[in-house]
């Protein structure tokens, strides 16, 4: 479909809840103020590894103003976690402490400052353990266990698939290099601490109201936890005031804050403060990876054999996927026609981790993406050149049996090399080196992201996402959908889509989000799912009832349905347009004919897992796809790095809004950024060493660069109106990008994030005693690795004509393109706005 | 949210009135200006002051009076906001304006003063955190507890001496005017300080800084340079204040003192004795700045390593010369 | 830290000025404009995210100058002109500064928006045409992780373009 055809699509509007973000009426969880509220508070453990031999809470009971302490012991003896597999969390803990920030007991006061002071009257009993700290100390120590199950002693996870035979690979390689890389893990930082606020009614029923990205799964998991009916618990996810990933698990705060309100009768609000929230955590894991790679003469990947180890922290969180997520991704981007991938994930005495934007592909997009900057070096081959070369072909499998969709990688590199001056600046450079400290450097990356999970956390064959749309005799609409806004826009999504369906304004529409009594499921804002997942539901819904208010627009016109068009707020035929009728007139006449006037819109992924235990982690729609220049100076006397210039395009699919699209783009970058030069989650004497804003550093004004976003639109048959992902796989190509831009400055390679200026320094002695110029690991852990499961490679082959659509209406079929050949790289066109009812 | 303890707030109008206000109440009681330094180290309990006495309304310790040719006196209280965007001062002694334009970020700035900032707090790593933190990993001798956890065995504490200010101050050779029960006083701000991250002030507990005074510019040029991570919010984790008098481009005097490499400013005299007399070409800096590196002992209690501030004080010495000589930060060595 | 009783606190009677009204309020010495803001007014467009002046995320004005809610006393401001996000728009109109983050999606999460604009609305105020390089400079106190502060500078760039000619102004959006 062409743009021009569209009224909604494409513009640049403003969000439909930035009205209320720029005057403050937002309300997010802290803000909610209930009559006879009271502030609850968690004790948490001081030890990084400790059994609880005690808790005596009689002096806390007995100070003015507390109503009520719980501990473990008040909760059911469940243990929950968000993965089916990884039920290892307790929301208080009963036996065991596994890291410093462990819940252990919660008190509900008249206020915060007598709640936090009943908590230091709580005494615990604590018998020390030894703490292990990291994957060596955990492999080493195979007597002390964090956990009793997993793949072995401290081994939450240890997975091993490969598709083709990866020696012989090698063998027919030209070049094959084996590096290793290590990225230390950091986190979220959302602005917004969590909060949550519970109020368990006389009526049994209790309402939660959370800064939560997963209502539905915190919904879910509640009835298991408190137990008691899911039936009677609400969930309301309030505007999440950033989440990043961060707010994706069931959390103490939140089970704690439910209990304490069925106990005191009274509605119960807990705030975290900020050094809890880095307890909470669920971030970046600190990967370490060995990645073996063989190339042709010309830069062709003959195949490539990736290990990774995860430091996955004291639970299992979404650590399986997490796991896995670390290697199945990586063959989308390029061509790699033969993989093997080894993973394991290790849990030690530290918060655990999740999912933080890009969930477990920065690390390995690192490895690779440096990885071929230094094959390309010696291969004499331009980076961006070998890159170009070898991305992956549209509409095929990868070796690892994913299927991918619409590719605009090519052109995405071809724009950030056009743009950033790629081939003069790097010419100049080399022509005249600069003579003073400061050396300046370009480097690129690319990357490839998933538009959603192809399979919920839970196994299921319901909807991922479903809308319920229903329209006003005075021609407005209300869409509600389980979908949580956390600033990506989701709400406008959910507005923007039915109004281009209908043919009336986005401010005719008003969206209900994230709410388990009222809205239809949604699974949460994770894995870039949302736009692509609630936009086929809402966009299904509305038209179907469009086709109702055609209907009887038809009658009254006295015309076939399929004459009508909907735009302008009027329903009419096109070459007689004097007698359209207006929106909510069409609803009347609709409503007349058809009673009221709701309908249903579902949505779940084609079913195209491969057919391998572990094939269900890493199929999606479709991929985006990202290439990334950046230019930076580094001082050779003190290593300062000054970033100055990102280029960054971006496949979309299509941008549905292109202004959210380029906030999305920037704030990837942004935080790509912090994680490449700054941010780390670090501990000592088994402490997180700086559990604050001022000391976790996250970048200012001053630190970020101009970001040169450029969007590439390839018109995605699976996405709604052809959009894919933006909101995370920006943020991928960041981090190599700037790792190959120090090296093209100063020749030294940094194969550990954050790269900062101590490493750099390091390497730049190294290089002047003339010893390898690099900082990086230098040693594996001892660890074997289960055997692979041998899967054939399905690298090359066609996608699927048809791949079912759950749910779709099943009215028209098209036929994927004949030719896979880069020339027939674009999606056939859509015709949307039929494009709910067109699988491929 | 973290909160601040309680404590009853006294709001005098007077110096006076604060002197008789703060023996009142005894050693229960902290003298507060800006508050953006004190309320985060009471929100994590290192303070827990029952009397409060806010310097905020004290009129007098506000402003900057006096002029280059007769020195400048700047009121403890006036907001480093104030300093940094005062004319003569950013012309006259302009590393000071830096220095207090580079103090943590412009909002923090609007509030704390440069009585504050001359006084603030030591730092380490181990000590800036929670109470819940520090009960966690073992109280250190700074604050409820009897060891130094970056120097286990140590009989001192290392804390670091994280002003902006005081290094510049140091080097242009200015004094603090203290106000105390027993009548003023006025020290070199090379004597206020002591190394010693807990008793790192010579000034008494009911003494109030009142004034800084500097000295006539008379020829004198000043600059500071400050290592940080970021732009913004991050206190210095090295800073470099270098003020010399040159006759033509012939260096006569000179003083070039460290910050955040101990528990006080650290001056270094020898590398400042090697400029004097002397051109500013690159080899006397070369010679100055490795002089000057010498006295740098950080220890691994900041951001950034602390090799890497060492290795690189020799680097933003040099920055700080060649700036005040008008050269490029990053003029091609020989 | 010990848990002796707390000293006997005395809450005064004070009356602030927000947004132009004037407000009685009865507190503690001890709480912080934040905690009075959010907790006594009800005014709880001002966000917090850290409570310890790392963040910039509760910044306030104070007589026209943008200082830190977490770490200012109202029994010091009495008399002081706070102006909080609330007060921005006047009689329903938005500030032009409010109007072009919204026309921008300078707001994604929202959280650190007051702060932002109220920081922004300071700097306009003293330097009605502050250039690219300022506005970084001025906003260098406010985090915001979702942005990556490019919309946000656009942002302040067009109401700086709309606030000297305000012909340019566009409504409706409101």
């Amino acid at each position: 479909m062409n743009k021009a055809d569209f009224a909604v699509v494409g513009q640049p509007l403003p969000k439909i809840d930035a009205w209320a973000k720029v005057t403050g009426e937002t309300k997010y969880a802290d803000d909610l103020v209930l009559p006879r509220m009271a502030y609850g508070k968690l004790l948490r453990s001081p030890h990084p590894h400790a059994r609880i031999t005690g808790i005596d809470t009689a002096r806390a009971r007995a100070l003015p103003g507390v109503y009520a302490v719980i501990t473990g012991a008040d909760l059911p003896p469940v243990k929950f976690g968000i993965l089916p597999v990884s039920q290892d969390e307790e929301g208080l803990c009963t036996e065991k402490v596994r890291m410093v920030g462990d819940a252990v007991a919660a008190v509900a006061a008249v206020d915060e400052e007598t709640a936090e002071r009943a908590c230091e009257l709580i005494e615990v009993g604590y018998e020390p353990l030894p703490a292990l700290m990291s994957i060596e100390d955990s492999l080493a120590h195979p007597e002390v266990r964090i956990h009793e199950y997993g793949d072995g002693p401290n081994v939450h996870k240890n997975v091993a698939l490969q598709f083709g035979d990866v020696e012989d690979a090698f063998a027919r390689a030209h070049l094959v290099r084996e590096d290793v890389f290590y990225f230390e893990g950091n986190t979220h930082l959302p602005m917004e601490q969590h909060a949550a606020v519970a109020h368990h009614g006389p009526d049994g029923k209790l309402t939660l109201w959370s800064s939560t990205q997963t209502p539905h799964y915190v919904h879910r998991l509640l009835g298991k936890i408190l137990d008691m009916p899911t039936a009677h618990i609400r969930v309301i996810a309030a505007p999440v005031g950033g989440g990043f990933g961060g707010k994706l698990d069931p959390f103490a705060h939140e089970i704690a804050a439910c209990k304490l309100s069925q106990v005191t009768g009274r509605p119960v609000k807990i705030t975290l403060t900020r050094e809890e929230v880095f307890y909470v955590h669920r971030g970046r894991h600190p990967v370490l990876m060995w990645i073996k790679t063989g190339f042709t003469r010309d830069g062709d990947i003959t195949g490539c054999h990736l290990r990774t180890w995860l430091d996955g922290g004291a639970y299992g969180s979404y650590g399986v996927a997490s796991t896995f997520y670390t290697g199945v991704i990586n063959p989308v981007t390029y061509k790699m026609p033969i993989y093997k991938f080894e993973g394991a994930r290790i849990f030690t005495n530290k918060p655990p981790c999740g999912p933080k934007r890009g969930h477990g592909t920065p690390q390995p997009r690192f490895a690779l993406e440096c990885q071929l900057d230094k094959a390309a070096e010696q291969l004499g081959l331009d980076p961006a050149d070998l890159r170009r070369r070898i991305v992956a072909e549209p509409f095929t499998k990868t070796a690892n049996h994913l299927t991918v969709t619409t590719i605009g990688l090519a052109e995405c590199i071809d724009k950030v090399v056009e743009a950033s001056g790629w081939r003069e600046k790097r010419r100049a450079l080399r022509a005249r080196p600069r003579t003073g400290t400061k050396k300046t450097g370009l480097g690129i990356a690319c990357s490839a992201y998933l538009t959603g999970a192809g399979t919920a956390i839970y196994w299921n064959s319901m909807p991922h996402s479903g809308v319920i749309i229903r329209a006003d005799r005075g021609g407005g609409v209300a869409v509600l959908c389980g979908a949580t806004d956390i600033g990506q826009g989701s709400d406008s999504i959910l507005a923007y889509l039915p109004a281009e369906v209908l043919g009336i304004d986005p401010r005719d529409v008003r969206v209900h989000p994230a709410d388990t009594d009222l809205t239809p499921v949604d699974l949460g804002s994770y894995s870039s799912r949302v736009t692509l997942m609630c936009g086929m539901a809402v966009i299904q819904a509305a038209q179907r009832l469009r086709t109702v208010i055609f209907k009887a627009v038809a009658e009254k016109l006295d015309v076939e349905p399929s004459a009508l068009v909907a735009r302008d707020r009027k329903v009419g035929v096109a070459d007689d347009w004097d007698k359209a009728l207006p929106f909510a007139r069409a609803v009347e006449l609709a409503e007349a004919m058809h009673g009221v006037l709701a309908f249903a819109g579902s949505y779940a992924p084609p079913k195209r897992a491969g057919k391998y235990k572990g094939g269900g982690v890493g199929p999606s729609p479709c991929y985006s796809y990202s290439a990334c220049v950046v230019e930076l100076t580094v001082d050779e006397e003190t290593a300062e790095i000054d970033l100055r210039d990102v280029w960054i395009a971006h496949d979309v699919g299509r941008a549905l809004n292109p202004l959210l699209v380029e906030g999305q783009v920037e704030g990837s970058v942004y935080m790509g950024i912090g994680e490449a030069l700054m941010e780390e989650q670090v501990f000592r004497k088994g402490l997180h060493k700086a559990p604050s804003m001022l000391e976790y550093k996250s970048p200012t004004t001053l630190e970020t660069p101009n970001i040169h976003t450029m969007i590439v639109e390839t018109d995605d048959p699976e996405g709604p109106f052809g959009a894919k992902e933006a909101g995370q796989g920006p943020l991928l190509p960041v981090i190599p990008a700037i790792a190959n831009a120090v090296h093209a400055a100063v020749g030294v390679r940094i194969d550990e994030v954050p790269i900062t200026p101590d490493k750099i320094l390091r390497a730049l002695d190294l290089k002047r005693r003339g010893k390898p110029a690099r900082i990086g690991p230098d040693k594996l852990p001892l660890f074997t690795f289960k055997d692979a499961l041998m899967v054939e490679s399905a690298f090359g082959l066609p996608a699927e004509a048809i791949a079912v659509r759950p749910f779709a209406d099943a009215e028209t079929v098209t036929e994927p393109p004949a030719s896979t050949s880069p020339a027939a790289s674009r999606a056939p066109a859509s015709p949307a706005p039929d494009i709910g009812a067109r699988p491929t | 949210m973290m909160r601040l303890p309680p404590f009853t707030y006294l709001a005098p109008r007077t110096v006076g009135d604060a002197l008789k206000y703060l023996g009142d109440a005894g050693p229960e009681a902290m003298l507060v200006a800006g508050g953006t330094d004190l309320y985060p180290n009471m929100k994590r309990r290192q303070f827990e002051p029952k009397t409060l006495v806010g310097l905020r309304g004290v009129r007098e310790l506000r402003g900057v009076r006096g002029s280059e040719r007769h020195g400048v006196t700047l009121g403890s209280g006036t907001t480093l906001s104030t300093v940094a965007g005062h004319p003569t001062v950013a012309q006259h002694y302009s590393a000071l304006a830096t220095a207090a334009g580079l103090v943590s970020s412009p909002q923090l700035r609007n509030m704390g003063t440069i009585g504050g900032n001359v006084c603030v707090d030591t730092r380490c790593n181990y000590y800036n955190q929670t109470y819940a933190w520090r009960k966690a990993i073992g109280f250190c001798m700074k604050k409820d507890g009897d060891i130094c956890l970056v120097a286990p065995g140590s009989p001192r504490c290392w804390a670091v001496s994280s002003s902006d200010t005081a290094p510049v101050l140091w080097s242009l050779g200015a004094h603090v005017r203290l106000a105390g029960p027993q009548g003023e006083r006025t020290l070199p701000v090379a004597a206020l300080y002591r190394d010693d991250g807990i008793a790192y002030l010579a000034k008494r507990a009911d003494e109030i800084v009142t004034d800084i005074v500097l000295p006539p510019a008379d020829g004198w040029r000043s600059t500071y340079v400050k290592l940080r991570r970021r732009g913004s919010f991050d206190f210095p984790v090295l800073g470099v204040a270098v003020a010399a008098r040159l006759e033509g481009d012939v260096v006569r005097e000179a003083r070039i003192v460290l910050g955040a490499v101990a528990s006080q400013p650290r001056e270094a005299p020898a590398a400042a004795d090697a400029l004097r007399g002397e051109r500013l070409t690159g080899d006397v800096i070369a010679r100055a700045a490795d002089l000057a590196a010498r006295p740098s002992k950080p220890l691994d209690n900041t951001d950034f390593s602390h090799p890497y501030r060492k290795n690189v004080t020799r680097a933003f010495v040099a920055r700080a010369l060649r700036r005040l000589a008008g050269l490029p930060d990053d003029e091609a060595r020989a | 830290m010990n848990s002796a009783p707390r000293p006997e606190t005395v809450k005064s009677q004070l009356q602030l000025t927000v947004n132009g009204e004037t407000r009685d309020v009865l507190v503690s010495a001890h709480k912080t404009l934040l905690e009075v803001l959010r907790e006594d007014l009800g005014l709880t467009g001002t966000k917090h995210g850290c409570e310890l002046g790392e963040c910039g995320t509760c910044t306030v004005l104070v007589d026209g100058v943008p200082v830190l809610s977490c770490l200012a006393l109202p029994v010091e401001l009495e008399g002081a002109a706070i102006a909080t996000v609330e007060g921005m728009a006047t009689d329903g109109r938005l500030h032009p500064l409010q109007q072009a983050f919204a026309e921008l999606g300078a707001a994604q999460c929202g959280y650190c928006t007051p702060g932002i604009l109220l920081t922004a609305q300071a700097l306009l105020h003293q330097e009605p045409a502050p250039g690219r390089e300022r506005i970084r400079e001025a906003l260098a106190g406010n985090l915001c992780r979702c942005t990556g502060y490019t919309k946000i500078l656009d942002a302040v760039e067009l109401a700086v373009l709309r606030m000297a000619r305000p012909a340019v102004v566009a409504g409706g959006e409101g």
